[in-house]
């Protein structure tokens, strides 16, 4: 598609001094409808648009795009469009449908239906240019409601995962009475590293911790400003009265809290998870024996 | 004993110090200004050589904020009392207040901390060798 719109939206009294000429248009392409979808669904497969799609879900979608098009040409009202490009959105993000195919199916009905305008009134210009001219900004209007719909509602989706991604990253999980672990996977940022500290700094009051084990095995590089945040997470931790120790410290990690001169003397850390994990039992007093050595 | 005084002319302390066996705990109210706290200091350390007392537990649990002077005031304190024989736990910190003191990088030093009241008298207790005190036998049998 190289055609680019004139221009994007319209203001309303645009609207309403090409209002005479809508009803004819919408009775056109009323008249033609059969025809008319079928030559767009099919543009749209010959341009390989929503290849995720079958043939017969493009039809469908096809005409219901159609059907709407046509009303909000007739209305002036693009409410139920949106409404509806929200719902579509919704139905086809999923299936990994990018935005490019999106505006490039509404910028193609534009054009199938401009041809079919430019095919029945070509005899007279004059006629044809009104069309166009009442036809246009509407057209965009509608090209322009989509797009933005198909956006908004992409953006919605992320938004949704990043908060679910980062409200899963991060689990205190309590594994004996006041011991709590912090097994952090993945890339620490900065907001995550904050994030992390209000969430244990919660879960030490929730659950009464007095220890916490934090495993930092699954992060694989720390930058300064997260190094300094996990050596804040560990005083403030402290001055809710919880001690910390850290596990799993990578020889990357190790190298970057040396050459950034962490005071190692507040930080307790142990080589792995479990070493961390018996050092706590030991300081809040409990002992696990195996059961049948205990019986010897 | 007297269990509540009144400071010279000023306004009375919203703080509540109360005996507790060996300990003393001393409830702050609302937020103290600068002056305040002085007096509150002033009249905890005095407390602590009169009773003889062997720990302070201070609860800030009503404070969502604790500046610098603050911060100042409890660690001079507790090394005060430290002088005197006593040691001192703070509780109560909020996680808000937690994270406000470590990214302003106020220390509390010469000062143990711990979760709530109880948690502070257990740790006075493990602190100060007391294995009598109230709190020890309160908590100790836990698990």
């Amino acid at each position: 598609m190289t055609e680019t719109p004139r221009k994007l939206g319209t203001t309303d009294e645009e609207w309403a001094g090409n209002g005479e000429l809508l009803p004819e248009l919408v009775a056109h392409l009323r008249e033609n409808r059969t025809a008319l979808r079928q030559e767009w669904a099919t543009r749209i497969t010959d341009a390989h648009l929503l290849s995720s799609m079958t043939a017969k879900e493009v039809f469908s979608e096809a005409t219901s795009v159609y059907d709407n098009y046509v009303e909000v040409l007739e209305t002036g009202s693009v409410e139920a469009l949106q409404h509806y490009a929200r719902d579509l959105s919704e139905r086809i993000i999923p299936r990994g449908v990018e935005t490019h195919e999106v505006v490039g199916i509404v910028l193609l009905l534009r054009d199938v239906l401009a041809r079919s305008l430019f095919e029945k009134y070509h005899r007279d210009f004059s006629l044809l240019n009104r069309v166009l001219d009442a036809y246009e900004p509407a057209a965009n209007r509608i090209a322009n409601t989509v797009a933005v719909s198909f956006v908004e509602e992409r953006e919605r989706v992320i938004r949704q995962q990043q908060d679910a991604i980062l409200e899963l990253s991060t689990p205190v999980l309590q594994v004996r009475e006041r011991l709590l672990i912090l097994p952090i996977i993945g890339v620490l940022d900065t907001q995550r590293a904050r994030q992390l500290t209000e969430q244990l700094l919660r879960g030490i009051r929730d659950h009464r911790a007095k220890v916490v084990v934090i495993d930092i095995t699954g992060v694989p590089d720390v930058d300064e400003g997260v190094a300094n945040s996990l050596v804040q997470t560990v005083d403030a931790s402290r001055l809710m009265g919880a001690e910390v120790i850290i596990t799993g410290l990578s020889s990357t990690i190790a190298q970057i809290l040396v050459t950034i001169g962490v005071d190692l003397n507040k930080m307790r850390t142990v080589g792995d998870l479990q070493g961390g994990i018996e050092e706590a039992e030991r300081q809040l007093g409990f002992k696990v024996t195996r059961h049948h050595d205990a019986q010897l | 004993m007297p269990s509540s005084e009144s400071l010279g002319t000023a306004e009375p302390l919203r703080v509540s110090i109360l005996t507790q066996g060996p300990y003393l705990i001393a409830s702050i109210h609302t937020a103290l200004d600068d002056e305040q706290l002085t007096r509150f200091q002033r009249n905890l350390i005095d407390r602590v050589g009169r009773q003889r007392s062997r720990g302070i537990v201070i609860d800030v649990s009503t404070l969502d904020v604790l500046d610098s002077f603050g911060t100042r005031t409890l660690t001079d304190l507790a090394q005060m009392a430290r002088l005197r024989g006593a040691e001192t736990v703070i509780v109560g910190i909020n996680p808000e207040v937690a994270i406000a003191m470590v990214q302003l990088s106020l220390e509390v030093s010469f000062v143990h901390t711990a979760l709530d009241l109880e948690e502070g008298l257990a740790r006075l207790a493990e602190v100060t060798g007391d294995i009598h005190g109230i709190a020890a036998h309160h908590t100790a049998p836990d698990q």
